[in-house]
């Protein structure tokens, strides 16, 4: 390490409840400004609720209950008011979730509902997102058409194209790949390795082999606690946990 | 017996009951239309009634009952999608909630002269509007507000998570999510409920006949104050009150009644076709 990373978000004995479920226990962890920070482990391992604390999508179930905070630029994310916390903390979801409307509202949805109304602002900001996105050359012909109808592997990037347009600090991907062919798998990873230049990027993945390709730190999750965190290349190569290992090689989840 | 014969049989019984829905409805349109088409013809539609009733047209009649739904319904459907998108979009699941729900599916098996009852006195009475335009209008209202209120709710909940999901997690707040990623989709769900309360507002005597209708006015209402005639109490009173009123002009009221409902109805079905055309998932 040549210089000192700048710590984005900090993560400070964090616990999330559902009811009587705990999803996670205690959770302390930096992750660093444009970094790709992927978590890992099995099914139930509180990644994706921690992902939904981070933008507080979590505060929409009412059984949800938090302790410990999270800062963001050092503020704690409680005292952010909600909207502009998840204009900041955007989130690519498992499935591709494209908005019944066209190709172009899609993604200028949320800039208009943060009051852009002017077209050739809206134009730009469209074009922008979806050149980012690595959609612009598939799509530019038919903007006015329903995004329903586009590939699974396109509504995917449209989604990421709709969320760079609300110029976000931190981009969450929870499983962005899990329904996609090879291919398209590939598009998103290095759409990913692009973005990571400007964002900072937390991956949530099941795939192990994906957390290897893009990861710059690698974090284990395991029922709830964190097992493990290293630089990616160290994790993979020299687990100091049998449990890692044991996960890694593929023994169990 | 074999599963295709099975699968006939069961095939045609069901048709069978369907069929059985529409002859009754049929039936009527056909006795009403044949008994009823003598009567009408631009007079009937636009003159004033003569001769005690007997002769002469059912304008103030028809005049009235447009007023009355277009009351009705001014009144209860802002009203009932309010109610709706916030039992659905804000309440939360307790006791409350759960007493709202269950009050507003009773409220829709409530009797419809027990509406005319309550509209007399609250309305009539209390208020002091009087037999009056505003009481018949506001006691429809409340009597179509549990079918508004329900088709609403059902269009709201209809409407998938992920578009409420998406729209939050792009940072806009709860209302405009609402506004822009719920309301657009669950409108044409909204439109049956208005259309259903609509044939109902249109259609029932009881809860007219002591708020606002009356017998036989010689000129037309002036303002909401005023009492007015209206298509069903007429109906009412032509067939059983006035003796001497020829068979056609009683079912030619009928066909009028009928046809406006029917003409209400359309407008709503184009209406909702429209918004659908543009549903896109």
């Amino acid at each position: 390490m040549v210089e000192t990373p700048t710590i984005k978000i900090s993560i400070r004995n964090f616990s999330i409840h559902f009811g009587d479920t705990t999803a996670l226990k205690g959770l302390n962890l930096d992750i660093h400004r444009n970094e790709i920070f992927t978590i890992i482990g099995p099914a139930n391992s509180g990644k994706s609720s921690l992902l939904q604390s981070l933008n507080r999508l979590n505060d929409l179930n009412p059984v949800y209950k938090k302790t410990g905070t999270i800062l963001i630029d050092n503020q704690d994310i409680d005292t952010i008011d909600v909207e502009s916390l998840r204009t900041r903390v955007s989130i690519v979801f498992a499935l591709p979730f494209p908005l019944p409307l066209s190709i172009f509202d899609n993604i200028a949805y949320g800039p208009r509902m943060h009051g852009i109304k002017n077209k050739s602002k809206l134009t730009e900001i469209v074009e922008k997102g979806l050149r980012e996105a690595y959609l612009w050359d598939e799509v530019k012909d038919r903007l006015d058409s329903p995004a329903m109808n586009l590939s699974g592997g396109q509504q995917q990037r449209l989604c990421i194209a709709r969320i760079l347009a609300v110029e976000p600090e931190i981009i969450m991907f929870d499983e962005p790949t899990s329904g996609l062919d090879p291919i398209s798998t590939a598009r998103v990873e290095e759409t990913l390795r692009i973005l990571k230049e400007r964002y900072t990027i937390i991956l949530v993945t099941n795939n192990v082999a994906q957390a290897a390709r893009v990861g710059d730190r690698t974090a284990f999750l395991l029922m709830g606690e964190l097992i493990e965190l290293n630089e990616t290349k160290r994790l993979f190569t020299m687990a100091q946990d049998k449990r890692t290992d044991d996960y890694l090689t593929g023994k169990f989840g | 017996m074999n599963v295709q014969v099975k699968q006939k049989i069961a095939f045609s019984i069901l048709f069978f009951c369907t069929l059985l829905v529409i002859i009754p409805v049929l039936v009527i349109l056909v006795i009403i239309f044949a008994k009823g088409i003598s009567a009408i013809d631009i007079s009937f539609l636009t003159e004033m009634p003569t001769n005690g009733m007997t002769a002469g047209g059912i304008f103030p009649a028809i005049l009235g009952t447009l007023y009355l739904v277009l009351g009705a319904i001014l009144f209860a459907v802002p009203l009932g999608v309010l109610s709706a998108i916030y039992l659905v979009e804000y309440s939360r699941e307790n006791i409350l909630s759960r007493i709202v729900k269950l009050a507003i599916v009773n409220l829709a098996g409530v009797p419809s002269v027990v509406y005319g009852l309550f509209g007399l006195g609250i309305f009539v009475l209390f208020l002091g509007f009087g037999a009056s335009i505003l009481s018949g209008s506001l006691t429809l209202g409340i009597m179509i507000l549990p079918v508004i209120i329900t088709a609403s709710r059902e269009a709201l909940e209809s409407v998938p998570k992920s578009f409420r999901i998406v729209s939050l997690s792009l940072g806009a707040s709860k209302w405009q999510t609402i506004r822009h990623s719920v309301l657009p989709h669950a409108l044409p769900g909204i439109l049956t409920g208005t259309i259903l309360g609509l044939g109902r507002a249109a259609g029932e005597t009881a809860p007219i006949l002591f708020t606002v209708a009356a017998f036989y006015l010689p000129k037309l209402p002036t303002s909401l104050f005023d009492q007015t005639m209206a298509l069903p109490y007429h109906l009412y009173v032509i067939s059983t009150q006035v003796p001497g009123i020829p068979e056609n002009v009683r079912y030619g009221t009928a066909l009028v009644l009928l046809l406006l409902v029917l003409l209400l109805n359309l407008a709503a079905i184009i209406l909702r076709y429209q918004f659908r055309k543009r549903k896109k998932w």
